[in-house]
């Protein structure tokens, strides 16, 4: 149905177009048009598309609505009664609708039937509709042409209402995000308490599945996944933050063009190489060096330690750390190493004294930039952190963070409504807000910054 | 003011050996801080080439593979049975066997259930795949016997590939006389040769004892630890009330059935050191050979024993490969072997590894490049596995992201820059999109899985669900980069256009946009590469299922490569591990084209205005 | 005319008309940037404790010269510099010669006010600390408060001295940049343009405070305004696309110039 109704309005597109620019070039060559021919033409395009998107967009949901309801009718009621069972049957009246198996039983066979004949009517009244309106569109379009129609400033306007749609499906986006995490956190918090969940000290989600544990039993506390993000995350920026910023600073200060030419593309591809590379490279190069380096040290290393992920994950975020630090400290202005320099300073003098403290609101925000990164990581910590949660700050053993708890939960079978799966939403409702703090106040610091030496 | 006291003039010292020294001084830091300044980048460097040394080196295992070649009589019986030569008929017949005949043919000795599961087990399960393929294209070969290489399995291909054991041999000095040719026989050597492999092991013996003797040790120590604690604990603590003393009971019993059986531990481990430390002082006496050392093996009259028990002058063993002749072997003629690795380390065993060497010396072995990698998809067995699917659903997905997201991102960022009333609202919008941006990319699977699939009711797995979110995640991406390379676009151009009396969107239409389009296909690649690299949220919207068919269409069950690489990387096969490695190689070939790409378009199309 | 008086001085030179020692000596000076050859064989001899103002049209090269006198130019990667000037007959461009112990010889203010994002003090001491003039805390604040007042500062910010460099108006800021400066005690001090930001009561007072660093200091200035050179200097040195075409006692440059386009330019017919 979709297919033929789509090939009727580019039918009907087409015909208005060409209809609607032949009309307008015949008035054209007697008097002089306000809009340029394919503008009229256009206009007719949009009556006739505007409506035939409308009724396709509102009427194919209300008719499945409908045709559900009514094959839904036609089966038992005891099976309509159960939403598992009547699922069920659904699946199996559709499949036998499309005549890709036979009825299992009678009931089955009039459901259908039912859907089968609601169904032809309702694409019927759709299509139908729908193309009465398209060429009800074309005749408006062509009884609007005239010569002092102002036919571009019609499209252009519709164009601008597009434009605008399109500009504001980024703030859908976000608004999307945050009510599918917020639903459901509040649904969790229902089961369990809010404080239970910020400060309990036990993170044991699968126990909690079972019915009589319910969510009282202290499995949904975060803490130990807080610890786990803490110090994998403080791991990674012991790494990224000195390595990066030096490296930034030599870029900015130091490099000849030719030596930034090469080390740049180094920086760059690091910053390309997906994360499920580093992961692997984690969980089955590194993990184990180190394993075997504690060894030799008489150290016991867990296989899967917060420190192989740390170690990682900070090599991931140094080209983060310096491409940012190296944008900030070249906005510091020339004129202030022109100070430094004519006193006498050496580089580095200038560099530890005048450009870092300069910059130094811009560092921080990078800093903050990047921890929200490592923070929201996710496949290197799948890969190499581990799942239990410890609350430990021990490198060497396993930890677990919110985003390896997330995927934990949500992969594979999940039951709905369970408060394990409600909880990685709750999860996710703290990382997103935890990052979203982070980058807005860093944003806003770098923001002020950039003003400051504008 | 010029009364002001203007204290003694002082100039700069700078020539005082004091202030030379200090300049010294501050050289040396200078340098030294550039130093770091070199390490950090020089470390970065290192990093990113251990890291892709590391993966080729994982990786380029994967693209070869190791075939059988072998004579294979094409049984009518088996395959045709009613002779009709209809290719549906064929592909329906029974391949394994005639091949499976044919390496038996190799090695007739093998008629035990067991020693035949085991030959059988040297070959892929899908390795007659080809041959069937062969076959079915050309039907006349039914009947005849041909050459076809056929797919070993993964232990075998693994041991081809050098990851199986290393092979030293030691020529003969004396005459060995075999028992029989098979069975369990004995050699006789006149010459002791194999005196230096016992001692070798008895020394081994030697050392182990003392191993497991520091061990005991050890233990030892602890269990004296744990003693100490439970004296401590039965010596209640004055004042204590009823539910701590019930607490204290039940610890003191664990810690007393934990010093149990730790000392029953002690006491094994100290057995065992008396036993090999027994074993090693008695000189005379033949040691047994087991599957924790290195494997010895006799090479002699054609055939392969392998040495059970050893003497200076005697070895028992089974027959692996059997024995043309009793007869006497001269010195040189035969050989000592030692597979280095221990049975129970490798995945090949003794009987299995001189098949397989028994096969290379026969020629049989070619190593091929695997294009089967290629054009296959996902696979429990490692040597059938490849990435056709994950590439195809890739592809796919990243379809769907590119067309939701060009479009959309550049409206946005045309609206944006050109269009958008300078007032909060706008800038909320900024914002919005600068946060986006950074916003984990693990949410963006909570958003799909709560959105797409739960209440839009979209199908799980599906390519399409995958493209949208990678579409909204790349989307703030794109947006930015187009509206920096719209602005980029010197406002004179758009003011020449309206000065001929363009509309404003004329104007942006006509000329800004064409002149901004390389910065925004820039920008679109690079998002682009991004979306293909990007694994995690398309785990919770399921695009992790184990997935053998290639996706044809927008909604059939599909995975992404960086995602079988998950996938893959999961798996405890060591082949799986290679696997994993060359998958990456493919990716990462794939982002190094479509950066390479964004950079030549960039260079291209720069323009200093 | 020029091409004779290449590298001895030539007669009637200033040194020896007012028996003054030349500080600065410079001799047949060429910058290239790149391709662009900015100055042109300039030969200058600066007296001690006098204010020398270069004068010239935009881009022809004032700044160029000066910045050669304390090597700022090596900050820039592209520009190449021939020739010889000396400080006190040292050869500046020498190698052996140290960047870093030149510059604290030679100090510089520069056209916009360019304090460092610190406190007052923490700009004026920069220099004592970075080139350990200093002994102890007390030494330090002595420093401080006499640059200060040197730079007639002190007064103003004495009850704000923790206070930010940049929290200053654009006259402040000017002179902090002076005390900063004059806190390590330079032999020369270069001043590029240095009131052309401020408003007229600023630049009085920066012109005021020349006129007193005179007294312990060699000043170079370049400055856009023939008042200003005429109030402030002793001598003055005309450049034109590069050349320097004229320098001499300031009153005998305004009042009876040799050079046609001297007379063109101060009277106002092009610059
Ligand atoms: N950093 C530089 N790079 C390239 N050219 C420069 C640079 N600085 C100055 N120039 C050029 O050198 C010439 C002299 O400049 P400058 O000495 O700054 O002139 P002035 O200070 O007299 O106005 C000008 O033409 C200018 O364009
Ligand atoms: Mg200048």
């Amino acid at each position: 149905m979709s297919f033929i109704y789509f090939i009727g309005l580019l039918l009907l597109v087409a015909v208005g177009f060409y209809f609607g620019r032949a009309r307008a070039a015949g008035v054209e060559r007697s008097t002089h048009l306000h809009s340029r021919p394919s503008y009229h033409g256009a206009f007719v395009v949009l009556s006739v598309l505007l409506p035939m998107l409308a009724v396709f967009v509102i009427g194919v949901p209300i008719a499945d609505r409908i045709v559900e309801a009514q094959t839904v009718a036609a089966l038992d009621p005891e099976v309509a009664a159960d939403s598992l069972r009547r699922g069920g049957a659904l699946r199996e009246v559709y499949d036998v609708a499309s005549g890709r198996s036979k009825a299992a039983s009678p009931q089955i066979q009039r459901a259908a039937d039912v859907y089968a004949s609601v169904r032809g009517y309702a694409q019927m009244l759709i299509l139908g509709t729908g193309l009465v309106l398209g060429l009800l569109g074309i005749a408006f379009g062509l009884r609007s042409l005239s010569a002092r129609f102002r036919a571009r400033n019609h499209v252009e306007r519709v164009v601008k209402i597009v434009l605008l749609a399109c500009a504001s499906v980024a703030v859908l986006t976000t608004i999307g995000i945050v009510f599918s995490v917020l639903f459901e956190t509040m649904r969790f918090f229902e089961r369990v308490s809010p404080l239970e969940f910020l400060f309990g000290t036990q993170w044991s989600p699968q126990t909690a599945m079972r019915a009589d544990q319910g969510g009282s039993s202290g499995a949904f506390g975060i803490m130990p996944l807080v610890a786990g993000t803490l110090l994998i995350t403080t791991i990674a920026m012991l790494i990224a933050g000195p390595i990066g910023l030096f490296a930034a600073i030599y870029m900015a200060e130091y490099a000849s063009p030719r030596f930034r030419n090469v080390a740049k593309p180094i920086l760059e591809i690091l910053a390309g190489i997906p994360t499920v590379v580093l992961g692997f490279f984690a969980a089955l190069t590194l993990a184990p060096w180190i394993r075997h380096l504690g060894e030799l040290a008489g150290l016991n290393v867990a296989s899967e330690s917060a420190l192989a992920a740390g170690l990682v994950m900070g090599m991931m975020i140094i080209p983060f750390v310096s491409s940012l630090s190296d944008d900030v400290i070249n906005a510091v202005p020339q004129s202030l190493r022109d100070g430094s320099y004519a006193m006498g300073a050496t580089k580095s003098e200038t560099i530890k004294k005048v450009i870092l403290p300069a910059a130094f609101s811009g560092i921080v925000s990078a800093f903050m930039l990047a921890i929200s990164r490592a923070v929201g990581e996710t496949m290197i910590v799948v890969m190499a952190a581990g799942l239990a949660g410890n609350l430990t700050f021990n490198p060497l053993e396993a930890v677990t963070t919110f985003t390896v708890q997330i995927k934990t939960i949500l992969v594979g079978d999940q039951e709905f409504d369970s408060a394990k799966t409600l909880a990685a939403f709750a999860l996710g409702f703290v990382l997103f807000f935890f990052t979203l703090t982070l980058n807005v106040i860093a944003l806003q610091i770098v923001k002020r910054y950039r003003e400051q030496y504008d | 003011m010029t009364d002001i006291a203007m204290p003694t003039v002082r100039t700069a010292d700078v020539a005082s050996d004091q202030a030379r020294a200090r300049v010294r001084v501050r050289y040396r830091a200078e340098t030294r801080f550039r130093l770091y300044g070199l390490c950090a980048i020089a470390l970065t460097a290192v990093f990113l080439v251990v890291v892709i040394t590391d993966i080729v080196i994982k990786g380029l295992p994967a693209f070869t593979q190791h075939r059988l070649v072998l004579p294979v009589k094409l049984d009518p019986a088996e395959i045709d049975p009613q002779n009709t030569r209809n290719p549906t008929v064929i592909r329906q017949g029974d391949f394994q066997a005639p091949v499976r005949d044919a390496l038996r043919a190799i090695f007739p000795e093998v008629t035990d259930r067991a020693g035949r599961r085991m030959l059988d087990g040297l070959l892929s399960s899908g390795a007659v795949d080809r041959l069937r393929e062969r076959v079915v294209a050309d039907p006349q070969l039914v009947g005849q016997t041909i050459s076809a290489p056929v797919l070993l399995s993964e232990r075998a291909d693994l041991y081809y590939k050098d990851i199986g054991t290393a092979i030293s041999r030691r020529a003969s000095r004396g005459t060995a006389t075999p028992s029989a040719t098979s069975g369990d026989i004995t050699i006789f050597s006149t010459a002791n040769d194999f005196a230096p492999d016992l001692i070798t092991l008895k020394q081994s013996l030697s050392v182990k004892a003392r191993a497991v003797r520091r061990d005991a040790d050890s233990l030892r120590q602890v269990v004296r630890g744990l003693e100490v604690r439970r004296v401590e604990m039965t010596v209640t603590p004055p004042g204590a009330t009823t539910p701590n003393t019930v607490l204290l009971a039940t610890q003191i019993k664990q810690l007393e059935e934990e010093i149990a059986s730790l000392s029953a531990r002690v006491k094994e481990l100290d057995d065992q050191a008396a036993s090999m430390q027994g074993r090693f002082d008695t000189t005379d006496r033949p040691e047994t050979l087991d599957s924790s050392g290195p494997s010895l093996l006799v090479a002699i009259n054609g055939g392969v024993v392998k040495v059970t028990e050893l003497s200076n002058g005697r070895v028992a063993g089974t027959v692996l490969l059997p024995l043309e002749t009793m007869a006497d072997a001269a010195a040189g003629r035969w050989e000592v072997v030692t597979y280095a690795t221990p049975e129970a380390n490798r995945k090949a065993s003794d009987r299995e590894v001189a098949w397989l060497e028994r096969l290379r010396e026969k020629g049989l072995v070619e190593s091929a490049f695997n294009w089967a990698f290629f054009v296959t998809g996902d696979s429990r067995e490692p040597e059938l596995a490849g990435i056709r699917g994950a590439l195809v659903g890739s592809a796919i997905t990243l379809f769907v992201t590119l067309i939701i997201c060009l479009p959309l991102g550049v409206a946005a960022a045309i609206y944006l820059e050109e269009f958008a009333p300078k007032n909060r609202l706008t800038e909320i919008v900024e914002v919005n999109i600068n946060n986006l941006a950074a916003v984990p990319s693990i949410v963006f699977g909570l958003l799909g899985l709560a959105i797409f699939l739960n209440f839009m009711g979209l199908p799980r797995s599906a390519p399409l669900v995958g493209g949208l979110v990678l579409a909204l995640l790349v989307l703030p991406t794109i947006i930015i980069a187009s509206r920096a390379a719209l602005k980029a676009v010197p406002p004179s151009i758009k003011e020449a256009a309206l000065g001929v009396g363009a509309s404003h969107q004329q104007a942006i239409f006509h000329h800004v946009l064409p002149l901004a389009m390389p910065g925004i296909m820039t920008g679109t690649i690079i998002g682009m590469a991004h979306a293909l690299g990007e694994t995690a949220p398309l785990l919770l919207i399921g695009m992790v299922a184990f997935i053998v068919e290639i996706p044809g269409g927008l909604t059939d069950a599909a995975t992404v490569l960086p995602v079988q690489i998950y996938l893959w990387s999961d798996l405890p096969e060591i082949s799986f591990q290679a696997k994993t490695a060359a998958a990456i190689m493919v990716l990462l070939v794939f982002l190094f084209v479509m950066n390479g790409a964004a950079i030549i378009l960039r260079k291209r199309f720069e323009r200093r205005w | 005319m020029h091409a004779m008086v290449h590298l001895e001085r030539p007669a009637g030179s200033p040194a020896n008309a007012s028996n003054m020692a030349t500080k600065v000596f410079a001799r047949g000076v060429n910058v290239y940037y790149g391709e662009k050859h900015a100055l042109k064989d300039v030969n200058l001899d600066v007296p001690e404790r006098a204010v020398t103002a270069l004068i010239g049209p935009s881009g022809c090269g004032k700044s160029t010269f000066l910045r050669c006198i304390n090597r700022m130019n090596d900050t820039i990667p592209i520009a190449r510099i021939t020739g010889k000037i000396e400080i006190d007959s040292q050869d500046i461009y020498d190698p052996t010669l140290d960047v870093v112990q030149l510059r604290a010889r030679v100090g510089m203010v520069f056209q916009k006010p360019n304090p460092f994002p610190k406190s007052i003090y923490e700009n004026v001491a920069y220099g004592p600390r970075i080139h350990g003039f200093a002994k102890s805390k007390q030494d330090l604040d002595e420093i401080v408060m006499t640059s200060l007042k040197k730079a007639s500062l002190f007064e103003e910010v004495k009850d704000r001295l923790q206070d930010s460099g940049t929290s200053l108006s654009g006259g402040q800021q000017q002179r902090l940049c002076i005390a900063r400066a004059i806190a390590v005690s330079p032999e020369v001090i270069l001043m590029d343009e240095p009131c052309s930001a401020l408003d007229p009561i600023a630049t009085a007072k920066i012109e005021e405070l020349i006129d007193e660093l005179r007294a312990n200091f060699t000043i170079i200035i370049v400055t856009h305004s023939m008042q200003q050179a005429a109030r402030v200097s002793q001598r003055t040195a005309f450049f034109h696309l590069g050349v320097l075409v004229e320098e001499g006692a300031t009153e005998t440059m305004f009042t009876t110039p040799r050079d046609r386009r001297t007379q063109d330019y101060i009277t106002g017919r092009f610059g």
